[in-house]
């Protein structure tokens, strides 16, 4: 086998000449997902979304927890957050109670958001935290081989399923919305220019925003369930995605190889969990609340200078 | 710089240790607050949701301690001095995110008021058994620091210190009370706001081209950046590079921890407080901390009238552990007395330290009440004889 010598000045070029260049770390390049994986294609959707809402990389901050799609708070160049295994959402929380002026992101999988992180995902819905959670899901936890996740379809195998699994996996759009969520909506990783515009749309709203994300694992799910490759759950996404906005959230449920009903579910207006807290404790303490402090405020004038 | 006066109750008050500590916080500028409740702690969370509102801070009861550390920690990354608190049973479920305060190097206090263990154990009761998971209770080799007071007034005192040592040093910082000190009123007096010195984030001034999250300064502590103002730092758990980017070497651990190792551990003489007591000519040395330090002081009087010469190691910093302190007194002492309450602890840290050239001796106690003077009296007398 032979391979190209690249030069470091052209990878550099290259790497200029990227379209999403200016929101990605090129110097992480190349990244860990395998080729024909979604998650790739979520993040640029991601990157396609900030740009068409005019948000600066320094108006936003990115939290992901651990997994494949837990990689992304590490290539995205903004101010991100890698953290443990399920607690992407409550160190979000920090970040955007610290920091209300900016806009946080938790972009993570279905393992880290919805199994161990379950629980902080139902509080941070219902009390509306103001955080855009974005969740991969590839049926699977993917980085550590293929293990049976809350996500897994009834009869999928996986490595700690190798009869298939028969347990009921969550239906994410449906919880998001039952937990106090004020958008929620899933796409597929074929769904593109969809999912591009619900994360605009997400982007510029405030409150819990919910966008779930299938995305083939073409290397571990689809290989162990003989579903072909990445392209291969792409057409069955082609054949078997139904966009229904108003369909009822609790006939969301997907099974193996079954239709996938995808849309934008819920879409209101709520005072966010700070803007709640402030407005009633200024109600009722009236001149004796002071405005919380925020991490803006400490910032020294000047910086930046060496 | 000082004190902001917003947050400071300046006057003489009656205070339990658990509200002292809470008045400590706010006094220390710590502006957020995410804690589950848990006896024998609860009590500072309720005064901090009491006082936050009116003093620019949040306060905010999450789901569970898994989730109130993270909130810390994010908030912490925001820009705001924070703080939870906790005891035993979440204590230890914060384990794991106080491990990502270490490897991210994240100020931030932690106070667990101690109750009697293993698992739901004595929650109104006290213990000092966490001490040695305050020393190594998360995942990883790592230096922490840990401070344990013995009063209310010490509980405000040393909560402001906890503050200032997790800026200057960048590491979450614990309080280790305990119930008994916890639940004790006693006489606080809070210093007017300029006479309480407050040490601010370390931001950094290399602009943003410049800047790695993670190259030290010469004590070996790194700069922080603020949060979107160009620098587009990333910090991760994972074993990381001066860039914050993950590694996955032997080299690039080495580097990375053993620095997280050193940045304390050179720099002991700076963090760690210790008060001693008639060291230079004693037999006997005494070695408490917390309530058990306080509970000694009869045994000590008693001995020193019986003419036993006897000096006091109080350690206000249990972590780092002074250990040339020990070293040094080891070859002229006959004898080191550590009362704790729990079954050996601390203990073994003076008896390293000792290394068998000073006998050490441990005053057990199970935890549920303090010792009784009468005991550690007597330990001192078989010591000393």
């Amino acid at each position: 086998m032979t391979t190209t010598e690249i030069t470091p000045q052209q990878q550099e070029e290259a790497d200029q000449r990227h379209p999403r260049s200016l929101l990605l770390r090129m110097d992480r390049m190349p990244h860990i997902w395998c080729s024909r994986c979604g998650i790739g294609i979520a993040l640029g959707c991601f990157a396609a979304a900030l740009e068409k809402t005019g948000l600066s990389a320094d108006d936003i901050t990115v939290t992901s927890g651990i997994g494949c799609t837990g990689r992304v708070a590490g290539y995205v160049k903004v101010d991100s957050f890698h953290t443990t295994h399920g607690r992407a959402i409550p160190f979000a929380v920090g970040l955007t109670l610290a920091r209300p002026d900016l806009r946080h992101v938790v972009f993570s999988g279905d393992g880290d958001l919805i199994s161990i992180g379950g629980n902080h995902f139902i509080h941070a819905a219902r009390r509306n935290q103001n955080l855009l959670v974005i969740c991969v899901n590839n049926f699977t936890y993917a980085m550590t081989g293929g293990q049976l996740a809350p996500t897994t379809p009834i009869t999928a195998r996986a490595t700690t399923a190798p009869y298939g699994s028969f347990e009921r996996p969550f239906n994410l759009p449906y919880l998001a919305a039952s937990a106090g969520a004020c958008y929620v909506a899933r796409w597929t990783a074929l769904h593109i220019r969809r999912v591009t515009d619900s994360m605009t749309e997400a982007l510029q709203k405030d409150g819990f925003r919910f966008i779930e994300i299938l995305a083939p694992c073409s290397t571990i799910y689809a290989r162990r369930n003989k579903l072909g490759t990445g392209l291969d759950l792409m057409k069955y996404y082609y054949e078997s995605a139904i966009i229904d906005h108003k369909a009822s959230m609790r006939d969301l449920d997907i099974g193996f190889q079954s239709r996938i009903v995808v849309g934008k579910f819920v879409d209101e207006d709520r005072p966010s969990y700070g803007q709640s807290m402030n407005d009633h404790l200024g109600k009722v303490l009236g001149s004796k609340f002071v405005n919380p402090v925020t991490g803006l405020d400490g910032i020294p004038k000047d910086g930046g200078e060496k | 710089m000082k004190a902001d006066s917003i947050g400071v109750l300046t006057g003489t008050h009656y205070l339990d240790g658990d509200l002292a500590a809470a008045e400590g916080a706010c006094t220390a500028g710590c502006r957020f607050f995410a804690g589950y409740p848990i006896t024998p702690s609860t009590e500072v969370a309720e005064r901090v949701a009491l006082r936050f509102p009116l003093v620019g801070g949040q306060f905010i009861q999450m789901e569970d301690e898994l989730a109130s550390i993270a909130a810390v920690l994010g908030a912490s990354w925001g820009g705001l001095k924070a703080m939870t608190v906790t005891s035993g049973p979440g204590f230890s479920l914060m384990m794991e995110n106080i491990g990502l305060g270490v490897m991210m190097e994240v100020p931030c206090v932690v106070i667990d008021v101690q109750r009697g263990g293993p698992s739901t154990g004595l929650p109104t009761l006290p213990s000092q058994s966490d001490m040695m998971q305050a020393r190594w209770g998360s995942h990883g080799d790592y230096e922490i620091i840990a401070l344990s007071p013995n009063s209310p007034q010490e509980c405000f005192d040393l909560t402001i210190e906890a503050f200032n040592l997790s800026e200057q040093w960048r590491v979450p910082v614990m309080l280790m009370m305990d119930e008994c000190v916890g639940h004790m009123t006693e006489k606080v007096i809070i210093p007017p706001a300029d006479e309480i010195e407050i040490v601010e984030r370390r931001y950094t001034k290399v602009n943003p081209e410049n800047y790695l999250p993670y190259a030290p300064c010469d004590d070996l502590v790194p700069e922080i950046a603020p949060l979107g103002k160009g620098y587009r730092f990333h910090t991760t758990g994972l074993t990381h590079d001066f860039r914050g980017y993950p590694v996955m070497s032997a080299d690039v651990q080495e580097e990375c921890v053993h620095r997280l190792v050193n940045k304390i551990r050179m720099n002991v003489d700076k963090i760690a407080h210790v008060e001693t007591t008639d060291l230079d000519d004693a037999e006997v040395v005494i070695v408490g901390y917390g309530i058990s330090s306080r509970v000694a002081i009869p045994a000590i009087e008693r001995a020193k009238r019986e003419g036993i010469k006897i000096g006091v190691i109080r350690l206000v910093t249990v972590w780092p552990f002074p250990e040339q302190l020990i070293r040094d007194l080891a070859s002229n002492v006959k004898a080191f007395v550590m009362p704790e309450i729990n079954y050996g602890q601390v203990v073994y840290e003076v008896e390293r330290c000792a290394g068998g050239k000073a006998e050490t001796r441990l005053v057990a106690h199970g935890g549920g009440w303090v010792h009784d003077p009468e005991v550690i009296y007597q330990a001192i007398r078989e010591v000393a004889k």
